[in-house]
């Protein structure tokens, strides 16, 4: 037996790091995802915010409706934490219930846009030819129409309820998800595991389901987790706008009702904004934290 | 030997990594004449591209630092210049070419532009003159249809033609010395061949030295006049590649030389199995007081494990640093 | 020759993906809950049934839904876009008014934001340990969590209370009397904090892609290449490395258009710029479907119009980007 002639070590041999035992997967990426700080804190302020929006109005029960007291109460002041706003309703009962909505809205919508685009996506790279073709056209159609003026236009047309918001907020912003998702699929699917499951006879919908997207899923899931902070910004655009539920206390609400008198009351739009701002970036500080665990090898950048 | 364009003396380069300190370049000396073709050997990660780089003063800095010795190029002190000055020497007085030709010339300029840049960085020649020069280079590399093909986009030209307009890019200014990383090892046997020929006359002609860093022993003793074996950051031999090669002291430059397979007429049936230097290169952080070789080596005795051995005279101008074959 | 070919495809695909975008909006408006007579009689006061129909019948409204698609069609071809019963005034005219105030704001926005987003990168990205790098990346994450009309009512806060010193509403001051150039001046200084705000959102976004971009092309070996050749680290920044850089950021640029476009209709909301995110909130406020129907057009052709300019923008950085 003749061994190889391995005389030139690879360069990494000479800086390289001892070598990391082999865990489990998802064990290894708990580990690198609570190592990084940043994804941390954006856990800790996620679950601080969803327990001030979900526990929070067990404890303080004033309906974010009722006049409570004198209208621009500033905050701290007459023992109103946020203060009262232009009708003199209670700004951290509204908080708490515009949370919810605001929170259970971009959920909602993400897991519709999510749906859509690793449907589109996942079919346009797993058979290619004409079907990714129709599909991308298809998906480009949709990345023409500016979202926010397609959906406000749902909105108009079908009424502002919670559902058709949900609905004009899912059905609009799947285009990146499908893109992901295809670029994904095109990747493995040339993949020696993906041909050889194939060349085994197995069904186009077990190979799309069980083998590729399963291996797929990283980037998607850095991509779902962003679709949802992006939801409740686009919810607190059109709440901002007029164009939701009236009946239905939102933090973009509280902004757009509020707006009219900003200069007696700057706080009563600068506190939900702030809320929406530090959900958003609890969220965007995870996925940061998802991506670097989910690709070990991007870690450097 | 005449004296020296090019001296490296005592060189000391440090990278600092999470793992502690590096010494990349350990106490490296190397000299150059004109018209020579020096050799630098060894295997990966020995620090020749390192000696290159702090040559041209591009020791990736941070985390890299030339610690201590001296560059000279004509007698010109080169480490502690400022940038603005290291920018006039490289390119002008200094050339290099690299090992991945696919990737070292930049994809957004043509390779005429690419060439003419030096020269009107350094000769202040107008675009006209710069890329009629770019044009001559590319005839000088033997390129066909130079003027077509300076118009040309990397992407269209193959990987031996990168290689040589990367030649022609680190002539173009007519440098004193020429440093060449491994410019063949990207590239297909015949095209190998090709590039070494072409640096052989090109040499030949302008009497630019040329270091040629290489692992391949066989461009070694048909090119280099002279040749410097290197193993974890330092010299380990040196002389001139006839007494080297033919005379060989250190035990990993004979391990090098007994690697390289031959070609034979008429193989025997049972062939005998390629001989190999056993285990790997040390990691630089973690070499210890002793000779850096001695973990491989098949000779070594108790000092070899306490002290680093000097790189001495064993016959004539032939320098070795092993205790073992010391004189 | 090659370039112009590409050219007139790709306005020829623009041209079809703008037939789908009139036909889903004339679908979806026709399958929607009540129609323009609804909201005519509502402003009336209430009609009874037969006037509805009498103004169904003026609106073409009982006509076929084929009928009516091919009736708004071939208006559209002939740059007819409808009538607005609202503002009382064809929807061309109504929408042709309002575009360039749209247009001015995106573009100077976008142009800030690219300029100083790829500036910042860049200088991120040659120093990683430096103060600027910790900058674009706080700058990212808040240009993608603060939303953008909050972004907005803290500056008018801001500009109205702290430092008096920009308008904070409209896009002229009627007082101001004088030549052209006067009243440029005047629109560019009512411009700045709109601008500015819809430029956030994008700041962070082009400033963390052009780091990631020029981290990347910094450690390429065409790079090492230009430094061995000596040039200057400004040039080797700024010519070799930067243009390479280019590519995602103006790849990703073209691709926003879209959601500029969006931000645009809420910072115009906020700032009272008379653009077409104001004239759509209106129209779909009082319902004026030929109104928002001409504006969802329009809008997707400035889209479809700077996709094809970034897609020969991208041709004249990159020379990999095969032809066709």
């Amino acid at each position: 037996m003749t061994k190889p002639t391995e005389m030139i070590a690879p360069p990494e041999a000479i800086l390289a790091e001892p070598p990391i035992k082999a865990t489990h997967p998802l064990r290894e990426m708990a580990v690198m995802f609570f190592r990084n700080y940043t994804a941390v804190f954006g856990l800790v302020l996620l679950i601080a915010i969803l327990l001030f929006t979900f526990v929070g109005p067990l404890v303080y029960q004033t309906d974010p409706f009722e006049m409570v007291w004198a209208p621009f109460t500033r905050p701290g002041q007459d023992g109103y934490l946020f203060g009262t706003d232009y009708l003199g309703r209670d700004i951290l009962s509204a908080m708490m219930a515009g949370g919810q909505v605001s929170m259970a809205i971009g959920l909602a919508a993400a897991v519709i846009s999510i749906v859509i685009g690793v449907t589109v996506g996942a079919f346009a790279g797993y058979y290619g030819g004409w079907v990714e073709e129709v599909l991308m056209r298809f998906t480009e159609f949709f990345q023409v129409l500016p979202t926010l003026l397609f959906s406000m236009v749902i909105v108009a047309l079908f009424g502002a309820s919670l559902l058709t918001v949900t609905f004009a907020i899912g059905v609009v912003s799947w285009t990146a998800v499908a893109r992901v998702t295809r670029s994904e699929f095109l990747r493995i699917r040339e993949l020696e595991y993906v041909t050889a499951a194939r060349s085994g006879s197995a069904k186009d919908a077990y190979l799309i389901f069980r083998v590729i997207l399963p291996n797929a899923l990283p980037p998607i899931i850095v991509q779902a987790n962003l679709m949802v902070g992006s939801a409740i910004l686009f919810e607190a655009a059109l709440s901002f706008l007029g164009l939701s539920d009236p009946n239905v206390m939102s933090w973009g609400q509280v902004i757009g009702s509020n707006r009219p008198y900003i200069l007696d009351s700057g706080f009563a739009v600068a506190i939900p904004g702030f809320a929406i701002f530090l959900t958003v970036l609890a969220i965007s500080l995870i996925g940061d934290g998802l991506n670097d665990a989910l690709n070990p090898k991007l870690r450097q950048r | 030997m005449s004296a020296p364009l090019l001296s490296v003396d005592d060189v000391v380069v440090d990278f600092k990594t999470r793992a502690g300190n590096a010494r990349v370049l350990d106490h490296v000396s190397l000299e150059v004449a004109s018209g020579e073709i020096l050799g630098i050997v060894g295997e990966s990660g020995c620090g020749k591209s390192m000696t290159a780089l702090s040559i041209m003063g591009l020791v990736p800095s941070p985390p890299g630092k030339v610690t201590s010795g001296s560059i000279r190029l004509e007698g010109r002190e080169l480490v502690g210049l400022s940038e603005a000055e290291l920018c006039e020497v490289r390119g002008r007085d200094i050339g290099m070419i690299f090992q991945e030709p696919m990737s070292s010339l930049n994809p957004v300029f043509t390779v005429g532009e690419q060439i003419a840049e030096s020269v009107r960085l350094h000769e202040n020649a107008s675009p006209k003159a710069a890329m009629a020069r770019a044009v001559e280079m590319l005839r000088a590399v033997e390129i066909p249809e130079a003027d077509l093909r300076a118009k040309a986009y990397p992407h269209q030209l193959s990987g031996g033609m990168r290689q040589r307009v990367m030649i022609a890019i680190a002539l173009a200014c007519r440098p004193r010395v020429l440093i060449a990383d491994e410019p063949t090892t990207a590239l297909d046997a015949t095209v190998q061949a090709q590039i070494f020929d072409l640096l052989q006359d090109l040499q030949s002609e302008t009497g630019t030295a040329i270091i040629l860093i290489t692992h391949d022993m066989g461009a070694i003793a048909e090119l280099a006049d002279r040749v410097a074996v290197m193993y974890a950051g330092r010299v380990v031999e040196k002389g001139t590649v006839d007494t080297v090669l033919s005379d060989p002291q250190h035990p990993y430059t004979k391990g090098l030389i007994t690697c390289v397979p031959h070609l034979e007429p008429e193989p025997p049936l049972v062939r005998a199995p390629l001989p190999e230097i056993p285990g790997v290169v040390p990691a630089l952080t973690e070499l210890g007081m002793g000779c850096a070789f001695a973990p491989r080596c098949g000779n070594r005795i108790a000092q070899c494990g306490e002290a680093k051995p000097p790189l001495e005279a064993t016959v004539g101008p032939h320098l070795t640093a092993c205790w073992v074959a010391g004189p | 020759m090659n370039l112009l070919r590409i050219l007139l495809t790709r306005i020829g695909y623009g041209l079809i993906l703008l037939l789908a975008v009139l036909v889903l909006n004339f679908t979806l408006i026709s399958i929607a809950p009540g129609d323009i007579a609804d909201s005519i009689a509502g402003d009336m006061g209430g009609a009874d049934a037969e006037v509805i129909e009498e103004i169904r019948a003026r609106y073409g409204l009982d006509q076929p839904f084929l009928t009516q698609l091919w009736r708004y069609m071939s208006g559209v071809f002939r740059f007819d876009l409808g009538y607005s019963y609202f503002f009382n005034t064809p929807v061309t005219e109504l929408v042709l008014e309002r575009l360039p105030a749209t247009l001015l704001l995106v573009i100077s926005s976008q142009i800030l934001a690219i300029v100083t987003g790829t500036w910042l990168g860049v200088m991120a990205a040659r120093n990683p340990n430096g103060l600027l790098n910790t900058i674009v990346t706080f700058l990212s994450l808040f240009g993608f969590a603060a939303p953008v009309f909050w972004t907005g009512i803290l500056l008018i806060i801001a500009f109205v209370s702290v430092f008096p010193i920009f308008p904070v509403g409209g896009m002229q001051d009627v007082t101001v009397e004088g030549g052209f150039f006067v009243k440029a001046l005047d629109v560019l200084y009512h411009l700045v904090l709109p601008m500015v705000t819809l430029a956030s959102i994008y700041l962070a976004l082009y400033s963390r892609l052009a780091r990631a971009s020029m981290q990347e092309v910094l450690g390429a070996d065409y790079v090492r290449t230009a430094r061995a050749k000596g040039v200057p680290e400004r040039t080797v920044l700024y010519k070799h490395a930067l243009r390479n850089a280019l590519g995602p950021v103006i790849t990703v640029a073209g691709l926003q258009f879209a959601s500029v476009i969006s931000g645009a209709v809420v910072v115009e909301a906020v700032f009272s710029w008379p653009g077409l995110g104001t004239l759509a909130l209106q129209s779909i406020l009082a319902r004026d479907t030929p109104t928002i129907m001409g504006i969802l057009f329009f809008s997707s052709l400035v889209v479809i119009v700077f996709n094809i300019l970034t897609d020969i923008a991208l041709r004249l950085v990159d020379p990999r980007i095969k032809a066709g």
